[in-house]
């Protein structure tokens, strides 16, 4: 056989298989980001999102006037029912007060987007803390490890005893009513949530074959635990904060309700406007709570479908 | 079984003493410590030093931890410092507004919910389907108390099909056997009294049941998209067995197990869901207490309701854990 | 005439916006009755695949099932999805691989082996229940009475296997497929399951046709062996016959990869290269083309059609057979 007919014949092959898919191996992240911008979930949730956020960085800047002046207050009577609707100069009408709610609704966006990054921030760190504690203790700790284990999780059993409406309610209690204090009464909700989701990732990840090979080839648990089962535990951690940054908003604007909620008039915040609203709500004046029902709503909707779409690249099992 | 049982519920005992660590801890970090707790905040110096007193506040720590552990078994919870009554009274007499209205939000969570999950996941990507997802997705974004006051607006302002508030018409003057409204009239055969208890029970509970109904369609639906790929419902298509016997028998009856834990789960955080149901429509239960409790800062009842509401909780969460172990045979061997 | 006849069977899948592969590309083979067929091939090769065509319990969804099959007579692909029904678990059965995962672990043994009598033969209460105990009883599983109130979880891995069996045999089916019914066993319990399959068959006469990748299971069982790669069958013979003369080059490969007790000391195996993913379209060539040591140009103009190179009854698909079986232990450098 000559040498031509030789090369000849394995290009020839390679054409062919050339032509045929290929798996390409990439990563899970890679893999994952690649169903996620496929996902019209992802879009509709990023595209929210990524709205809220420009509001919330421009909202103080564009807002027609400061969200505290009384402006108007000589046009609106909540006692015998006379508000004040859309018009050209209040594009959203005016609150009980005589203020302009559109201005209201703008700045408080950066509130509310500020309230819940920094609880689930609060949430997200300390539950990383206490649950990568706990799983690392109990996949490469021994028999100690598990007891150690077992009583940081009695532990967050307990947290997750209490309500956490309640458990919030009580933490405003001592702390007193300010911005602040929704945001870790908050924040702390969430901590028992993280905990435990990236515990038990550790876990599986723990008992996996990868583990068991560092383990064998003498890599030093720190290294395992901080290089391995960490880093591979984080994709159920990272969309739970996504989630919860929906949740976060949503409880806070249950605080307000209960009215423990941010006191200072000069920060409006859409879960205090709603608050605030709620009493006109049937007697002349709806819309003042339909705004930021609706802001908080849609909001919260973003980020609840972004972290479902996530979930699901995540998870090649939930795919249709 | 039984020793199960007993095992559980001694597991209960560090859960619930950690509980009441915390939560004397908090009673004592309160501004102006829990003299004022009792008193209110406008109480007087003395009045504070001689509450203090009587509380032995000059005590070491752990006597007087033991004391208010004391007085929790003693279901001594203190008095609300609103209405002057013992904390115990006031829970018991609203206790069963607050069930009625929790249990029947959950019953039609799991009515409405299983099936549409269940269909919705037959017909994955059909029109039911899509709508159950996005409806459910939107549901746990609605901040139940705005929801509730929508309904109300609605359906009892605007087309005055429901009452607006209360539990029951007053003019009703219904006999009062175990403080469960609807129960009761069907018991002294009063059904006019139970129609209208129930009738004032269906917006908030149709309010409250919107989360737990969220949570349970998607899960079932998860779960029964993972079971139909299951390897043993091949098995049973294999045997050529009736469709009815394979959804039934191979495919619900596995995919309902994690929505189990998940309704008792979600039992447990209902209560939470009823404190702001229930003040949007002044429903006498427990919820609306706490609300007034939460508004004039009435700490003793605070601390009995988180209490009483955390060792519901644990309750629910262990008979969740026995139910299971009775449907999931390989529960049962542990 | 045969009992089961295949011709030209594809199964591609492949939905809305992804891409389609054709994981069966036109096997044909028949199963007579009582005959105990062999389909073997790599994972991939689309044998499991085809199993389920047969059966149909493909997923409707996405999956396109092409070409004929005849089961005693009737087609099973246009028959209608009840009469389907009436047929699978009474006239034709199927043992799967995983016994564990394919028993419904919150239902007794019991249930799931009375279900199948209820629903074929029309038994019901004791008489349902006897007769169960009875099934398993003849598979090999003591204390039946007691095992039928258990659950899979309690039974053992030999024994969930051998409750499957008696579910399948349970209305004497005249066609019983197995799908690698021993890969997840321990060795000494794969023989025990391989020889009560044997004496099943043989004593009811019913035909078997075996999914496997292991040619040792082959060498017990088979009267007839199809090859499989890449969804075509390229090589068929009479059991004895493929393993004298392997005569496609796959074949050929698999035998000799296989450690054997009386090859000469010292040889060394002869492992195929590659996996079954280094292959291109049957349509441009032979699929086998890029493992193969016997690869010319030849080989790249379309499919290879199925011929009798050696003996009548002996198809292989192949433009370079190996015919010369001292010739074929050279390798081409």
């Amino acid at each position: 056989m000559s040498v031509a007919t030789k090369t000849d014949k394995i290009q020839r092959l390679a054409e062919l298989a050339a032509t045929k898919e290929t798996s390409t191996g990439d990563s899970l992240w890679r893999e994952a980001f690649r169903r996620l911008k496929r996902s019209k979930m992802a879009i509709v949730g990023a595209v929210v999102i990524a709205l809220f956020i420009l509001l919330a960085i421009v909202g103080p800047y564009i807002a027609p006037y400061s969200p505290t002046a009384q402006t108007w207050r000589g046009e609106v009577f909540p006692n015998r029912g006379e508000f004040v609707g859309m018009r050209p100069e209040n594009w959203f009408g005016l609150d009980h007060l005589g203020r302009d709610l559109f201005s209201r609704f703008l700045v408080g966006a950066r509130q509310t987007l500020l309230v819940g990054v920094v609880a689930t921030l609060i949430g997200l760190t300390i539950g990383f803390l206490v649950g990568g504690l706990a799983g690392a203790f109990a996949t490469l700790g021994g028999e100690r490890g598990k007891r150690v284990d077992s009583v940081i999780m009695r532990f967050i059993d307990i947290m997750l005893a209490m309500p956490s409406l309640l458990l919030a309610v009580s933490i405003a209690a001592v702390m007193g009513q300010s911005l602040t204090t929704v945001m870790i009464a908050v924040g702390v909700v969430q901590i028992p949530v993280f905990a435990r989701l990236l515990r038990g990732s550790m876990l599986v990840q723990g008992s996996s074959d990868y583990v068991l090979a560092a383990q064998s080839l003498g890599v030093r648990k720190r290294r395992i635990v901080v290089s391995q089962i960490i880093p591979n535990s984080l994709s159920p951690v990272i969309v739970q904060a996504t989630l919860s940054l929906a949740t976060a908003i949503i409880e806070a604007a249950a605080l307000s309700y209960l009215g423990l909620g941010n006191p200072d008039p000069a920060i409006p915040e859409w879960g205090v406007m709603l608050t605030q609203a709620q009493r006109f709500f049937d007697s002349g004046a709806p819309m003042m709570a339909v705004y930021p029902a609706v802001g908080i709503i849609i909001t919260a909707l973003g980020f609840t479908l972004l972290g479902e779409a996530m979930r699901e690249a995540l998870d090649p099992k939930l795919r249709g | 079984m039984l020793r199960l049982v007993v095992r559980r519920l001694l597991q209960l005992i560090p859960t619930l003493l950690g509980l009441s660590v915390l939560l004397f801890l908090w009673l004592d970090r309160l501004p102006g410590g829990p003299a004022s707790a009792i008193l209110g905040e406008k109480a007087t110096e003395a009045e504070v030093a001689r509450i203090n007193r009587a509380l032995g506040l000059d005590q070491p720590v752990y006597v007087q931890y033991w004391r208010f552990l004391k007085r929790i078994f003693e279901l001594d919870l203190g008095t609300s410092t609103q209405t002057g009554q013992p904390v115990w009274d006031e829970f018991t007499q609203r206790f069963p507004a607050t069930v009625e209205l929790s249990l029947l939000a959950i019953l039609l969570a799991v009515v409405v919910g299983v099936p549409l999950g269940y269909f919705a996941a037959r017909k994955r990507g059909g029109w039911l389907d899509v709508s159950a997802v996005s409806g459910s997705l939107v549901g746990i974004c609605i901040p139940v108390f705005f929801l509730a006051l929508i309904l109300k607006q609605i359906f009892a302002v605007n087309l005055g099909l429901f009452p607006t508030y209360g539990r029951q018409e007053t003019g009703i003057n219904a006999t009062d056997v175990t403080g469960f409204a609807v129960l009761d009239g069907i018991l002294t055969g009063e059904l006019d009294a139970a129609a209208n208890a129930l009738h004032h029970l269906i917006l908030p509970s149709v309010a409250l049941a919107t989360i737990p109904l969220a949570v349970i369609v998607r899960m079932t639906r998860a779960s029964v998209l993972e079971v139909q790929d299951e390897d043993y419902v091949r098995t049973a298509e294999a045997k050529g067995l009736k469709r009815s016997v394979v959804r039934s028998r191979h495919v619900m009856r596995n995919a309902l197990l994690p929505v189990i834990t998940a309704v008792g789960l979600l039992t447990g955080s209902l209560l939470s869901g009823a404190v702001l149901t229930e003040s949007v429509f002044s429903f006498g239960g427990i919820g609306s207490f706490i609300r007034q409790a939460i508004d004039g800062r009435d700490y003793p009842v605070l601390v009995g309701f988180i209490m009483f509401i955390a060792l519901i909780y644990v309750l629910i969460n262990l008979l969740v854990d026995l139910a299971y172990s009775l449907i999931d045979p390989r529960v049962r061997v542990h | 005439m045969s009992l089961l006849s295949v011709d030209e069977l594809t199964v591609t899948f492949g939905g809305v916006g992804r891409k389609e592969s054709r994981a069966v590309d036109g096997v044909s083979f028949e199963v007579d009755q009582g005959q105990v067929v062999g389909l073997v091939g790599e994972s991939g090769c689309g044998k499991s695949v085809t199993s389920l065509a047969l059966m149909g319990l493909l997923p409707h969804k996405g999956v396109k099932v092409g070409g004929r099959a005849e089961f005693d007579g009737t087609d099973l692909f246009t028959m209608s999805p009840s009469a389907r029904r009436d047929l699978r678990g009474s006239q034709m059965a199927m043992i799967f691989q995983d016994p564990l995962s394919s028993l419904n672990p919150v239902v007794p043994v019991g249930v799931q082996v009375t279900e199948i009598l209820e629903r074929h033969r029309g038994m019901k209460g004791e008489a349902a229940r006897k007769e169960a105990a009875h099934l398993l009883d003849r598979v090999g599983i003591p204390d039946p009475t007691r095992r039928l109130k258990e659950f899979p979880h309690q039974l053992s891995g030999g024994m969930r296997q051998r409750a499957l069996i008696a579910m399948a045999v349970a209305c004497a089916p005249s066609l019983l497929i197995a799908d690698e019914p021993t890969t997840a066993l321990d060795v000494t319990i794969q023989a025990q399951i391989l020889e009560l399959l044997k004496e099943l068959v043989d004593q009811e006469g019913t035909a078997l046709l075996m999914i496997t990748h292991d040619l040792g299971v082959v060498a017990g069982l088979c009267d007839q062996v199809n090859v499989l790669y890449a969804g075509k069958v390229v090589e068929s013979a009479g059991r004895r016959e493929l393993f004298a003369h392997p005569t496609h080059p796959y074949a050929h490969g698999l035998l000799g990869s296989i450690p054997r007790l009386d090859s000469p000391r010292g040889e060394a195996l002869k492992p195929i290269r590659g996996s079954i993913n280094d292959r291109i379209a049957w349509a441009d060539g032979c699929a086998f083309a890029p493992r193969c040591d016997r690869y010319e140009m030849g080989c790249l103009t379309g499919t290879p059609p199925l011929t009798e190179p050696r003996a009548a009854g002996h198809e292989v698909r192949c433009v370079h057979p190996v015919l010369d079986d001292a010739k074929a232990e050279e390798v081409p450098a």
